[in-house]
């Protein structure tokens, strides 16, 4: 019944690939997803691509679409003439696993290292009060369906392999904006944290990341603006930005760890900038000492039902990986000196 | 067999990352157990994420009157009292911790004047009880979940050096076999989605939270994860199923275009002002209030608009109707030649509200058809029809302890993938609060079994050699049918004869061809290598789908009534003899066994919530003899 239309598809993976040419035929009021779905039903039932509501409510069916980052389920086909050719390949900013499926561990890896919401001392759960005005601003930024088209999008990472140690995206600055506007989030210094350890920095309000927000999502004007202004404001008075500091550590020291909040240390080592160098590296950091992980008789654990990790603690740190990034050893090669 | 097996070892290994078992591994971290997530798709994807309406809880923030003891009735009645009546319980009774404990973890949900959680009505719900967030309610939970697990991965960081020491997520694997020592679990077998490598977890104790079933139904609401998994790993594992033969339709979904069939129509259409109509125009579900309801609702077009603006002196239209009833009048019109072109009916608010209103009252609606079908709701009517939506029946659990019934030890359930707390029928918002409280159960006690176990209990290589070759064999088969196919053809049988009307004829053929699409699964083959192959998954999944079917058809053969989620044409009224009956399901070698199984009975205070008239709809002679009884013992 519909009509045959082109389409070229990017297949391949990690090792490379190319687009294929396929005709396929379109219905009325198909989108692209149904497409892609026709190719794996009857041309190529091994073509990979993420998908899951086809409502546009999950984020998992994110591809590049003509070139324009957008969720396939949302895209219909009427928005292309008939004689075009859809171009569809994967998103860009990240690793391709197969065909349109791509690693997005980079924004898990950020919302680990984004500090959690701490919750108010001495509120017990029931008497939360909060005004509809003062959670409205938080809300728009937990309508994020975490499609991560506004981190493929953003410049700073998108070709810049580079920046993404340090670059949080706009995905994580409107987390960290959601949480600062809490109306009862014990943590004060989101807008500081998002400066310093997040890469806000980077950012130039390009808007990007705001064009391609499927949920229209004001990321630039009603996050990242705001909380960089603040952090200007606090920066540049010195005074308030001494009297925070102080706040801050009493905090830390006192109550806001008594009540179980994630304080910074766990994340410190992430979100800092390290430049790319050769040779001896002064500032490197320096591991943190780390405790042994004992039970409550101060014992460690020695049964495996028990242990929280099969084996016993590396005695270099349970968060080291090896080999070691080179950026953090202090070696010099003698062929670049 | 040379194949690189990746090891893990665990103390209580979630399989699923919805909202049941994301809850379920908070719970079991915070009772100091090394907890594993296994999710079929990416983190925060799941289903839950779907859901829009809200969770029920009877907070009372709303209606003062609500309480624990009017949600518990109303869940009863819904589930027509075929629910566990513990597990009502309990789940009316905890709802409210469940969901102010989701404020803590950062949750933020639409607010009262007072500041408090604002509660909003549904169907079946006496007062205004289900929190919400807009209509993204299930994303609100899921994400809010998954942030507190992050934030238990950021203090067990700052802890150990390590997020992933106490609690890991491994997102899109798909377990494919649970394996056992003697009756208890001893691990979960599977493979990474991306690389379609393998991977063993060795754990003593498992909870299964994998949702539904709806993939096997051409037109649901359910995403390509609903395979039924749990409900089949659950049945090969020793335990049993009960009330599969009951699943929901939702009787507003999108029918057009084509690729959106079956996306949800949310109910406040209709509580707004939407009214359904048939090709000729007319308003047909005044046609259709059947006689246990005649007295609750309009009877003309008058009186049922009256009611949206003077509910007090006015009763309710018929378009709002229980979901079951109003999903079979769209049935019937449409077999009689009544339907939309697209083979619905129509759905119009556009002649009933401004613009204005419908854009503010139904935003996402609003966009949801801009986007998808083209449609500007303001301006013409929506074509919707029935949509497989949810399934009650699942696996048979402890109330308590939500530890699975059947021979296995170890394994424990909770969310869509268990049965009995919904009984024939679900309640709107009844499924975020039971995926909250069950969830935190089955965390809970799965930690605790761990604890008493004398030794760890061991994977046996055999077992393991041969989830292997079963995982293999579509990929080393040449000339098998494309899975694609077979899914359809399954679908097709599922929804032509085991849907929403039901016959004994079209039951009984329905078995004849699952038994031949069984062999032809059988040969199933998959083209393509083992990196993120989605043919080779399907054809993984189908037999999952397959065994769940065969589920479904016999209990909806063998149940001569019509109750709830659960319409036989040939037996159109509900039978007093069948509620005291738990159809039970399981497995002899790969034959399903059907069982009838007493339902449990309810304690006396619980039974006395409830008048007598009501009872009498439900209960056989005797039991109300019994009520009869015990009202004169307390009456002294
Ligand atoms: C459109 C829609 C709207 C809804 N609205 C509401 C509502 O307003 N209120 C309400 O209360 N309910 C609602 N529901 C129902 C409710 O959303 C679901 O019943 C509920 O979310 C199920 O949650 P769960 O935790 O059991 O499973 P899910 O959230 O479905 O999660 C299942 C998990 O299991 C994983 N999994 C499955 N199989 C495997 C496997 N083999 N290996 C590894 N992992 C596996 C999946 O990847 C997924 O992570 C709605 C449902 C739909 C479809
Ligand atoms: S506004 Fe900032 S975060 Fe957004 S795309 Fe531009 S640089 Fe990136
Ligand atoms: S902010 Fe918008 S674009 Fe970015 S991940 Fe969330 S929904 Fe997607
Ligand atoms: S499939 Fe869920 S957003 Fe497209």
């Amino acid at each position: 019944m519909g009509a045959k239309r082109r389409f070229k598809v990017w297949r391949g993976d990690e090792t490379g690939g190319d687009l294929k040419d396929y005709e396929v035929e379109v219905n009325e009021g198909e989108v692209v997803l149904d497409v892609i779905h026709r190719l794996q039903a009857t041309q190529t039932p091994d073509l990979a691509c993420r998908w899951n509501c086809k409502a546009g409510k999950c984020g998992s069916c994110s591809m590049e679409i003509n070139g324009t980052p957008r969720l396939g389920c949302m895209t219909r086909m009427s928005t292309f003439t008939e004689d075009e050719t859809v171009t569809v390949t994967p998103l860009r900013t990240f690793p391709v696993i197969r065909d349109l499926v791509t690693d997005v561990s980079f924004n898990y890896e950020k919302a680990r290292q984004t500090p959690a919401f701490a919750p108010p001392v001495g509120v017990p759960p029931g008497q939360y009060r909060m005004q509809q005005v003062d959670v409205e601003r938080s809300q728009e930024f937990r309508k994020c369906i975490e499609c991560f088209l506004c981190q493929n999008t953003c410049h700073v990472v998108r070709d810049h392999e580079e920046n993404k140690r340090a670059f949080a995206g706009p995905r994580y600055f409107i987390r960290a904006a959601e949480l600062d506007m809490h109306p009862l989030d014990a943590k004060e210094d989101r807008k500081e944290y998002a400066q310093a350890s997040m890469g806000m920095g980077y950012c130039n309000i390009t808007k990007c990341c705001t064009e391609v927000c499927p949920e229209h999502i004001k990321i630039t004007d009603n996050a990242i603006i705001p909380m960089k202004e603040r952090v200007v404001d606090r920066r540049y008075d010195p005074l308030v930005w001494l009297g925070r500091k102080i706040f801050r550590r009493d905090q830390l020291d006192g109550a806001g760890q008594a009540a179980g909040t994630p304080s910074l240390v766990g994340a410190r080592t992430e979100g800092s900038e390290v430049e790319q160098h050769h040779g001896l590296n002064w500032h490197r950091e320096i591991p943190p000492p780390q405790a042994a992980p004992v039970d409550e008789t101060g014992r460690l654990p020695i049964s495996e039902i028990t242990a929280d990790r099969a084996g016993g603690p590396s005695p270099f740190g349970d968060d080291q990986t090896f080999p070691l990034p080179p950026e953090g050893l202090n070696y010099a090669h003698p062929e670049r000196d | 067999m040379t194949t690189r097996i990746e090891r893990h070892h665990y103390d209580v290994v979630v399989i699923g990352a919805g909202g049941a078992g994301l809850r379920a591994a908070i719970e079991s971290r915070l009772a100091g157990k090394k907890t594993a997530i296994i999710s079929k798709s990416l983190f925060g994807k799941a289903h839950t994420v779907m859901a829009e309406g809200g969770a029920a809880a009877a907070m009372g923030n709303v209606n003062s009157r609500d309480n624990w003891m009017v949600h518990y009735r109303d869940t009863m009645r819904g589930g027509k009292f075929l629910n566990n009546f513990r597990m009502a319980e309990l789940h009316a009774k905890e709802a409210p911790d469940r969901i102010w404990e989701l404020e803590t973890y950062g949750a933020l949900f639409d607010r009262t004047k007072d500041g408090k959680i604002s509660q909003r009505n549904f169907g079946g719900h006496e007062y205004p009880r289900l929190a919400h967030v807009g209509d993204r309610t299930g994303l609100e939970l899921i994400r809010t979940l998954q942030q507190k697990i992050v934030s238990l991965q950021q203090e067990d960081k700052a802890e150990t050096g390590s997020y992933d020491s106490r609690i890991r997520v491994f997102a899109e694997t798909t377990i494919t076999e649970l394996l056992l020592d003697g009756d208890r679990v001893a691990g979960a077998f599977g493979y990474y989605r991306e690389t379609g490598e393998f991977v063993l977890f060795e754990a003593p104790a498992i909870v299964l939270a994998t949702g539904g079933v709806g993939r096997s139904y051409k037109v649901t609401s359910n995403s390509w994860e609903y395979t039924g998994d749990g409900h089949a790993l659950a049945l090969r594992a020793g335990a049993t199923l009960i009330n599969m033969e009951f699943l929901q339709f939702h009787p507003t979904g999108m029918v057009w275009p084509p690729s959106v069939k079956g996306i949800l129509v949310t109910e406040s259409v209709r509580g707004d002002g939407g009214v359904l109509k048939n090709s000729e125009g007319k308003r047909f579900m005044f046609n259709y209030v059947p006689d246990v309801f005649r007295k609750q609702y309009a009877e003309t077009e008058e009186e049922g608009d009256r009611w949206y603006t003077d509910p007090d002196n006015n009763r309710r239209p018929p378009e709002l109707l229980p979901r079951d009833e109003v999903a079979r009048a769209i049935n019937n019109e449409v077999k009689e030649g009544r339907g939309s072109p697209a083979g619905g009916v129509f759905l119009d608010v556009s002649s009933r509200l401004p613009a204005e209103v419908i854009i503010k009252k139904l935003p996402s609606m609003h966009h949801q058809f801009k986007e998808l079908a083209g449609v500007d709701i303001t301006k013409e009517p929506m074509e919707v029809g029935p949509t497989c939506h949810y399934v009650m029946g699942g696996v048979e659990v402890d109330p308590d302890t939500a530890a699975a019934a059947g021979t296995v030890q170890g394994l424990f359930a909770a969310g869509e993938v268990s049965g009995g707390m919904h009984g024939s029928n679900r309640l709107g918002g009844n499924s975020l609060s039971d995926l909250l409280v069950f969830g935190k159960r089955a965390g809970e006690h799965a930690a605790t079994y761990t604890d008493a176990l004398p030794t760890r209990p061991r994977v046996a290589q055999s077992d393991l050699d041969t989830a292997v070759e079963t995982a293999l064999a579509p990929l080393q088969r040449d000339g098998g049918e494309n899975p694609y196919t077979l899914q359809q053809d399954l679908q097709a049988v599922m929804g032509d004869l085991v849907g929403i009307i039901r016959r004994k004829g079209e039951l009984e053929e329905s078995l004849v061809r699952l038994a031949e699409l069984r062999e032809r699964v059988g040969k199933v083959s998959a083209a393509g290598g083992r990196r993120y192959n989605p043919g080779w998954h399907l054809a993984l999944d189908l037999r999952n789908m397959l065994v769940v079917s065969e589920c479904t058809a016999k209990a909806a053969l063998e149940r001569e009534e019509s109750r709830g989620g659960h319409t036989r044409e040939d037996f159109p009224s509900m039978r007093p003899e069948w509620r005291q009956v738990n159809l039970v399901c399981s497995l002899d070698g790969d034959k399903v066994q059907l069982e009838h199984k007493p339902l449990p009975k309810m304690r006396p205070e619980l039974i006395q919530l409830f008048d007598r008239t009501e009872l009498s709809k439900y209960l056989t002679d005797e039991e109300l003899a019994e009520f009869d009884a015990l009202a004169e013992e307390a009456a002294k």
